[in-house]
């Protein structure tokens, strides 16, 4: 099963809504809550960079009984130095955007931490496309 | 799969009155009402006992079970813990000396508030003491919300305060004054007159928080009924307020803890009050998503201005309120000396038993409890709701478009209940029906999760 989303740049009032619409989503196929909030954690980080850094860009997502695939991809303008914007504490995040309570430099690294691997294809002037992978602990096993 | 059979709900539809008319399954938060039969139906796998669906029934058709009054006498030592809102009901010439007394007319020898429970846990310990394996700690006070924690966000029941509520430390106070007075447990009755769906049921799950040290409970617009009536008895009204009664003791803080920020404004560091049942859905969301992250303590009430709010209270929530706050100046800031030593004779024995075990997750939202099966259910489900309308009337029996699809896929329900497609093309429904499966007679409440039906 795959469902896409679409995210606008600029529009932090809904930064979040897909993370949300997916979590609904995963909570009617019976995964572990553990698993559910690490996705979700992840792809809210994700979502928000879709919204702060880039010109617009789509989630999809594939749910698979072991996996759960989710490739994130805006339309630019790209990562020019991709090594920096994975330190900790890094942010190029506009005093504006920093207001909002956004761009602490926490974002990659907590997508990171939150799946089992994760992908980045960027350069700078070009859009970015992560991928994300979830093993799901539980898979078909009945509770 | 964890079936809740345990679980006890107060809420029933009354089939020969219900009209099936949809107003509860529209509102209810949960979505745990479907009308099949031309009845509503409650899945109790879902249901919070907020208690909105009695509240909205134009026919009076949901009711709450209670105890039989009667079955107070079958104790020598009835006791009454009174939610501080029964005070609220009543106008201010009806006095509390006068309510009390007209308790004791009905057959009560004890009279308690449940929030004296506040007192208790404030003279065991400078601060009230919460316990929770998570923060922020969520308060456990409301049944409702804990409820729906353990039904939709069991991330969060770590977070739930594990420290039991007023009315159940009150409870364990009283039993063991009793017995410090000579009285054997058995003869000791504890009787808590419930002002909402949610603390009844609490009352009456089998290894619940309350159960066991709570023997019943009543609801309050049923005593609110025999207290009028013993005040509106020709000169009993005179005789009352003349009577030499023991008033039951409760500092300020204390009585106005049921009221949205009672309770967070008695607790150490930053703290929030989200009140009525939608918000704390919304609310929880985000906390369930570390999105708000900076508090101590939050506390939550599915009702809107906290337990004068509660179903069961007959007068304007705001009033009630009004009154209890008018009430409350009165009060002391500190229970008396000699009383807090007294408690303080059974603090051992109440801090050991101050703690309840961890509620465990009910998981009732899920399609099936195989992950691959689900996702199969999942995908039908989103086949069927781009066939259906859209328009979310409910005549079919299910709240919106989404759950009737949901509904088809779990077996509960065949396509042709939409009424939409009946009138547009009833011989592309027949067909749609084929496809999907025609699934009748079975009740939501007794199949949550079926075996699959094979798609042609």
């Amino acid at each position: 099963m795959n469902k896409i989303y679409q995210v606008s740049s600029g529009d932090f009032a809904n930064a979040g809504k897909v993370s949300s619409a997916l979590k609904g989503t995963l909570k009617q196929l019976n995964l572990d809550p553990k698993d559910i909030k690490r996705i979700i954690v992840a792809l809210y980080e994700a979502e928000v960079n879709v919204v702060a850094h880039s010109y617009g860009g789509e989630i999809e997502c594939l749910i698979d009984p072991q996996v759960i695939t989710i490739i994130v991809s805006d339309t630019g303008p790209g990562i020019p130095d991709l090594k920096l914007a994975m330190t900790e504490g890094f942010s190029t995040a506009s005093e504006e955007v920093r207001e909002m309570g956004f761009g602490a430099g926490m974002g990659l690294i907590n997508i990171k931490n939150n799946c089992d691997e994760m992908s980045i294809d960027t350069a700078k002037d070009n859009p970015t496309i992560i991928k994300l992978v979830f093993n799901i602990a539980k898979g078909d096993n009945d509770a | 799969m964890m079936r809740d059979e345990t679980f006890f709900h107060s809420l029933t539809v009354k089939e020969n009155i219900c009209q099936g008319c949809t107003h509860c399954m529209k509102v209810c938060p949960t979505e745990a009402i479907r009308i099949t039969g031309g009845k509503a139906r409650i899945n109790y796998e879902r249901c919070v006992d907020c208690g909105q669906c009695m509240d909205v029934c134009p026919h009076s058709a949901i009711i709450i079970e209670q105890n039989d009054l009667n079955q107070i006498y079958s104790y020598q030592y009835r006791v009454a813990l009174i939610p501080s809102v029964l005070i609220g009901q009543f106008e201010d010439e009806i006095s509390e000396q006068q309510i009390i007394g007209a308790l004791g007319e009905v057959g009560f020898t004890h009279i308690y508030y449940s929030e004296f429970g506040v007192d208790i846990l404030r003279t065991l310990g400078a601060n009230i003491s919460v316990y929770a394996d998570q923060n922020p700690v969520v308060s456990s006070y409301c049944p409702a919300s804990v409820r729906l924690i353990q039904i939709r966000y069991p991330n969060l029941l770590p977070n739930v305060n594990l420290v039991r509520t007023p009315a159940q430390i009150t409870a364990l106070y009283v039993r063991s004054y009793l017995e410090s007075l000579g009285a054997n447990s058995k003869e000791v009755g504890i009787f808590y007159i419930t002002p909402c769906a949610a603390k009844y049921a609490q009352i009456k799950t089998p290894g619940s928080a309350t159960s066991g040290l709570i023997q019943g409970g009543l609801n309050l617009d049923y005593i609110f009924n025999l207290i009028k009536k013993q005040l509106s008895s020709t000169g009993k009204k005179e005789r009352l307020s003349k009577l030499k009664i023991e008033i039951p003791p409760v500092t300020k803080g204390a009585f106005l803890w049921s009221l949205t920020k009672g309770e967070s404004s008695l607790m150490q560091g930053r703290t929030l009050s989200v009140d009525e049942l939608h918000n704390v859905i919304e609310f929880l969301e985000l906390l369930e998503d570390e999105r708000s992250k900076n508090f101590d303590f939050l506390e939550l009430r599915a009702c809107a201005t906290g337990c004068s709010g509660g179903i069961l209270t007959p007068r304007n929530r705001f009033l009630a309120t009004e009154r209890m706050k008018h009430h409350a100046a009165k009060l002391p800031n500190d229970l008396p000396q000699n009383l807090k030593d007294e408690i303080m004779k059974t603090g051992q024995h109440l801090i050991r038993n101050i703690k309840y075990n961890r509620v465990k997750p009910i998981n009732s939202l899920q399609l099936d409890v195989n992950t691959s099966e689900a996702i199969k259910k999942m995908e039908k489900a989103s086949r069927i709701e781009d066939v259906l309308p859209g328009i979310d009337c409910g005549l079919c029996g299910s709240p919106t478009c989404k759950a009737l699809a949901e509904d088809i896929v779990r077996g509960l329900a065949s396509i042709r209940r939409c009424l939409v497609l009946k009138v547009k093309d009833p011989g592309g429904l027949n067909h749609l029906a084929r496809i999907w499966g025609e699934a009748v007679g079975k009740e939501l409440n007794d199949a949550p999760v079926v075996t699959p039906k094979e798609e042609v």
